[in-house]
């Protein structure tokens, strides 16, 4: 009866929209009733940028509460630390690509960048099942997305959702040209 | 034409995943709007994306940018009193802009129609403050609709259009934010052919079109009668309904988005209390509403930003002398920002503990740094900001505006010290260099702010030849609201050249820089600040973030980088803790590196480094 709830994250430019789409056209294909909102304007220039989804039986309000969210997606190692910290639910599940963008704050010295040490330590603590994921040599790193959507499914953390149903989705909302470049990375 | 925009126009009825913005723009083919007009705002530029996606040929309604909302708001009243259906959207502060011809529409006959849609902005997520429009709705005498959800955004358009072409009257339709911005399935209704007819129908007689003094209190009485006649509608308006589970003493009285965190509330704590929620709100039912203060016991008002619906309803309940207990938000901190489920718990809770008891708050143990939005690795503005800096005398007053420079006021540069509004920084710049002997005053404006409030205040600087220099920071776009043209960069209509507008009224130092070229740029600022008077100089560079994304789109196109030689570095940090390019990473050995998913190869950061340690990763980068 209650409804899974998703908390996408990350930094303005990374691709959160596309995870979003994906994900709310797969849930509604899936036959769910889905809400969902995505982050526009002012916070997309390098601030955290975020799309929260939710999906069940009844959905009211598109918003998640804080530590409310069964799942966290980030593209942005320090922006996962945040989802776990500010929205997660003890017990909840999170996968990130391992981007690292550092604050200003970072480089000036004021705030330490986290290490996957201590993501993994946070996360012990609040029981979550933590997944990483990062590609070497990845040429386009706009395509950080499709790995973490590729992982997403590998993970069966949510039932249907399969690369042929990304795959189709992609094929859907892309144009041809580059579509055919994310297809390649979903299939390898 | 893409699948978006043939789904746009298509004439059958079909339903699809839709954001709130999109589904507007839905509305507006379906009710045959043919003059649509805007200035890029967020949270509703994506409802003109969404238009222009439609080419001009397959589409028979009009839509421009216009160079503010105030003459957005006057191009569409002009084709509604010709005969034509218009419609007008705008950011929540974009209304103050537009308010002293928008204050006018509610007495006068708009023939054509006229839908002008706010976006409000509970939670200030990209705007200066959270202002509450719905008081404008009252100030104007112009009915308003808030949709809670994408699907009554669309919905609403259509009956606002209704009601608009039957009284002849302005009709708000107030988004906000995550209704702008939310996402869900939509049906949609067919597309009913609307006959081209494009024939002037102005006439005077319409009207009267002027507030000539004799005609203000004859047409305020129309505008008042208007009003009651809307009430009538109120009243029976289905977008006014009871939602009830099963007939209780308790209820609450709503509009907009709050509705939905009350049914996520009542949902999870399974309680049963009425709901009457006003979706036109103004002017709200007074029998609907008194109805149900009288067949409850107790009545929670419920609303997002300012107690309007409460003062509102109190009035009336103390009027009829009504004996049922109406609550309202207690605190202060409950008129600020927006009411998400979790906030909504606590308001539920304040009045009705036993059905929502207070929920502890989750021990913060985690504090996670901020990260404050930053401008673009390349941008134009970082370059100036960096040479702006070097030239400015000790204890400069540095003034700001609205766009993306106006993030230099962060970290590390701090520029651009106080800020009002759009085109406000040469009125304030000029109040702060009035007799001031002891320090210079800068002031800051971007190329789309220019054309849409700027000009005024520049021409009183000339006028009263105060002593100021402005910095116009052209990035050739209106860039922070995604790209838009405006009336410089030559992609509507012939460019208007700033420069030659500044000579034609009279500018006595004016000079232009390319911002890469930062000594250069320092030089004109010095020389500009020397000048006794008003001085300007125009401090260009392309928006990085939207040249990038052209360049993408190249069949051959490759990631360029620059590359930091560690034997040459000796870690004086000018690359960050000065310039502040995003895309260095400081490790935690010391050594700086360069981030390559963010880094374009733009280069305006190897002239920053004292010991020219960054240079281009592959030579043939240089040109």
């Amino acid at each position: 009866m209650k409804s899974f709830n998703i908390y996408m994250t990350g930094v303005g430019g990374q691709g959160i929209g596309l995870l979003s789409e994906v994900l709310s056209k797969a849930f509604f294909k899936l036959g769910k009733n889905v809400k969902a909102v995505d982050t526009h304007g002012l916070a997309q220039r390098g601030g955290t940028v975020i799309s929260q989804l939710r999906a069940g039986e009844i959905i009211f309000s598109p918003l998640i509460s804080p530590h409310e969210a069964d799942l966290v997606l980030s593209l942005e190692r320090l922006e996962t630390l945040r989802g776990i910290a500010d929205m997660l639910k003890n017990g909840g599940k999170a996968i990130y690509y391992d981007a690292a963008f550092q604050t200003i704050d970072n480089r000036l010295g004021n705030d330490t960048y986290p290490t996957v040490t201590d993501l993994e330590s946070v996360a012990s603590k609040k029981d979550i099942k933590i997944i990483r994921v990062f590609r070497e040599n990845l040429h386009d790193s706009r395509m950080q997305n499709i790995i973490l959507l590729k992982e997403l499914a590998h993970s069966d953390w949510i039932e249907g959702f399969t690369i042929e149903l990304i795959d189709n989705i992609l094929k859907e909302i892309l144009s041809p040209k580059v579509y055919e470049k994310n297809e390649k990375l979903l299939k390898d | 034409m893409n699948q978006f925009a043939r789904n746009l126009i298509r004439k059958d009825s079909w339903s699809d995943m839709m954001m709130g913005n999109y589904a507007v723009a839905r509305a507006m083919f379906e009710t045959g709007v043919r003059v649509a007009t805007t200035y890029p705002g967020s949270p509703v530029p994506e409802i003109a994306n969404a238009i222009l996606t439609v080419p001009e040929d397959h589409r028979d309604l009009y839509f421009q940018y216009s160079t503010n909302e105030k003459v957005a708001l006057e191009v569409a009243f002009g084709a509604s009193i010709n005969g034509h259906l218009s419609t007008v959207f705008f950011k929540s502060v974009g209304l103050n802009v537009a308010a002293d011809s928008a204050i006018q529409l509610g007495l006068l006959n708009l023939i054509g129609g006229m839908v002008i849609i706010l976006g409000d902005d509970p939670g200030a997520h990209s705007s200066q403050n959270e202002q509450d429009n719905r008081h404008f709705a009252r100030q104007s005498y112009i009915p308003m609709f808030e949709p809670a959800t994408p699907t009554e955004a669309y919905q609403m358009f259509k009956e606002a259009v209704k009601i608009s072409r039957k009284y002849q009257a302005p009709v708000f339709m107030r988004l906000t934010t995550h209704v702008c911005h939310a996402k869900e399935r939509i049906r949609f209704a067919e597309i009913p052919e609307h006959p081209s007819d494009w024939t002037s129908q102005f006439n005077r007689h319409n009207g009267p079109y002027l507030p000539i003094t004799k005609d203000v209190f004859p047409l305020k009485k129309k505008a008042l009668g208007r009003l009651e006649e809307l009430e009538k509608y109120a009243e029976q308006c289905h977008f006014n309904k009871i939602l009830s589970n099963a007939p209780t003493k308790a209820g609450i009285i709503t509009s907009s988005m709050p509705i939905l965190s009350l049914q996520e509330n009542l949902l999870e704590s399974g309680a049963s209390i009425d709901i009457l929620k006003l979706g036109f709100s103004y002017p709200w039912p007074k029998g609907k509403v008194l109805d149900f203060l009288k067949s409850h016991d107790e009545v929670l008002i419920l609303e997002e930003l300012d107690r309007i619906l409460e003062q509102e309803i109190k009035s009336l309940a103390f009027d009829e002398n009504i004996q049922c207990k109406i609550y309202v938000r207690k605190t202060g901190d409950d008129l600020m920002g927006e009411l998400l489920p979790h906030r909504t718990w606590k308001i539920l809770s304040d009045f009705w503990p036993a059905l929502f008891p207070p929920k502890r708050k989750p021990e913060q143990e985690l504090i996670v740094g901020k990260r404050v939005p930053q401008m673009c690795p390349g941008c134009g503005h970082r370059s100036a900001f960096h040479a702006i800096k070097k030239a400015l005398p000790d204890g400069t007053i540095t003034v700001g505006d609205i766009g993306c420079h106006s993030l230099g006021f962060f970290k590390p540069y701090f520029m651009g010290e106080a800020l009002l509004s759009m085109g406000h920084s040469n009125g304030t710049g000029a109040g702060l260099s009035i007799r001031n002997k002891d320090r210079k005053v800068l002031t800051f404006i971007g190329d789309s702010t220019f054309f849409h409030a700027g000009i005024p205040g520049i021409i009183n600087a000339i006028m009263n030849n105060h002593n100021m220099t402005l910095v116009i920071m052209e990035n050739g776009t209106t860039a922070m609201t995604g790209h838009q043209p405006h009336a410089g960069t030559g992609e509507i209509g012939d460019k208007i050249s700033i420069q030659k507008l500044l000579e034609a009224i009279g500018v006595k130092f004016l000079s232009r820089v390319d911002t890469y070229k930062q000594s250069e740029l320092t030089q004109h600022i010095k020389d500009a600040m020397e000048f006794e008077g008003f001085a300007v100089v125009i401090a260009s560079h392309p928006c990085m973030l939207k040249f990038t994304r052209i360049q993408r789109q190249k069949p051959n196109y490759k990631q360029h980088h620059v590359h930091i030689d560690q034997n040459i570095c000796n870690k004086t940090y000018e690359c960050i803790e000065k310039f502040g390019c995003p895309s260095f990473t400081k490790h935690n050995d010391g050594h700086v590196a360069i981030n390559e998913d963010l880094c374009i190869g733009d280069g305006s950061c190897i002239q920053t480094c004292p010991v020219t340690a960054i240079n281009h990763a592959n030579k043939e980068d240089k040109k």
